[in-house]
């Protein structure tokens, strides 16, 4: 300043404002430019359509009815298939002799946690895999038996007795690494038009739940009673199949059991019902 | 494989009347639906299911196709002595199901 002095008022003021709206420029380019790098570096998470404070269970958009038989113990359907887990948990595999509980211990207590992390990736094939394609990877490879039949009562008993051990522990499933590509596919499919009707998932589940499709409340889908007895089935039944029910309702081209795609969806659901409670076994219409 | 549960209180005091429930799956298919081929899937549904304590038998049903999959009964019986409950049921295509289950009777304390 003391320089600056002896030039003339008027000069070293425009200098002064030229000097400061150039440092001005040059910081702005900084941040944008410190900013822009740590995007690069640093994961941001995907923006979600639904906040946690409004995520819904289908429970919330059932009948009284429906309800009271989920919240019965007792009478809820699903208990008899849950039996048949348990069952099937400690029964010995005719090729080996080996059993889910000769590894795995009790399912109450060791499978605690795990039915939240699905769909993920499986580290050995690096596939997407769902919670019965583990199973079935567990029959096959550590068991030796024959895989067990999608929408059978021998699967869905196990299933539901795995999913049971995370009862009320909240989804969360990893959509990093591997996962990220298969993430991105599942909500791409998840806001595609698709089908005779030319529908999307987002245009019934996150711009219209709580709306009427004709008598029945629309749902926001989510994935966390899964797998359910579903009255309309008369017995319990996996998420893909729930799937598939929706892609017959918008008539769309029904992809074949056990297509990626259904656990790409799957996976996107639930990272977007992350938060909320597991509630096997649960029963809806 | 057939599979059914049955449940009664806890705690059953000799003469209480206890009410029994019991759920047996079944898919009980009236004979009037399609599966998905088109083709309909004949009638099977639970002939005649019975509930025998003891030696007396306590329950009756001879569900038709009106009743819903996996079927919930409800009844009642008087409690009097610990003996087991022994459920028996056959459906159309001949296959037989059963489940046994003791219910405890506890004593009536004297008052």
């Amino acid at each position: 300043m003391s320089l600056r002095s002896f030039v003339s008022r008027p000069t070293a003021h425009g200098l002064q404002v030229l000097e400061r709206g150039s440092w001005l420029v040059f910081m702005v380019f900084l941040w944008w430019g410190v900013s822009g790098f740590a995007t690069a570096q640093t994961v941001v998470p995907p923006e979600r359509s639904l906040p946690l404070w409004q995520l819904k269970s289908g429970l919330h958009f059932a009948g009284k009815d429906v309800q009271a038989l989920q919240a019965d113990e007792f009478a809820n359907p699903a208990q008899l298939w849950l039996n048949q887990g348990a069952q099937a948990w400690g029964l010995p595999s005719a090729a080996n002799g080996k059993s889910c509980a000769s590894c795995h211990g009790a399912a109450a207590t060791r499978m605690q946690g795990v039915a939240t992390r699905y769909p993920a990736i499986d580290a050995a094939s690096g596939r997407l895999f769902n919670l019965e394609d583990r199973i079935n990877q567990c029959t096959t490879r550590h068991q030796q038996a024959p895989a067990l039949t999608p929408e059978s009562d021998a699967l869905l008993g196990l299933s539901l007795l795995v999913t049971q051990a995370s009862k009320g522990m909240p989804l969360r499933v990893d959509i990093g690494g591997a996962a990220r590509a298969h993430w991105q596919a599942g909500a791409a499919l998840f806001t595609q038009r698709q089908g005779q009707m030319n529908l999307s998932c987002a245009q019934c589940h996150d711009q219209n739940f709580g709306q009427r499709l004709y008598t029945d409340p629309l749902s926001q889908g989510q994935p966390n009673g899964y797998p359910v007895y579903r009255l309309e089935w008369q017995k319990p039944g996996s998420l893909e199949r729930r799937l598939r029910s929706c892609y017959a309702g918008i008539r769309a081209e029904m992809p074949p059991w056990g297509a990626l795609e259904m656990r790409q969806l799957a996976l996107y659901l639930t990272w977007r019902g992350e938060g909320l409670p597991v509630e096997v076994p649960a029963v809806r219409k | 494989m057939a599979f059914a549960r049955i449940q009664w209180p806890e705690r059953v005091l000799a003469g209480d009347v206890v009410k029994v429930r019991l759920l047996v799956r079944h898919p009980m298919d009236t004979g009037y639906l399609q599966d998905l081929l088109g083709k309909l899937v004949p009638r099977n549904v639970i002939r005649s299911l019975t509930c025998t304590w003891g030696q007396q038998e306590v329950f009756r049903v001879e569900p038709s196709s009106g009743i819903s999959a996996n079927p919930l009964f409800e009844f009642f019986v008087r409690a009097d002595q610990t003996a087991d409950m022994l459920v028996e049921w056959t459906d159309d295509r001949g296959v037989k199901g059963s489940l046994r289950q003791t219910l405890q009777v506890l004593p009536k304390p004297s008052a």
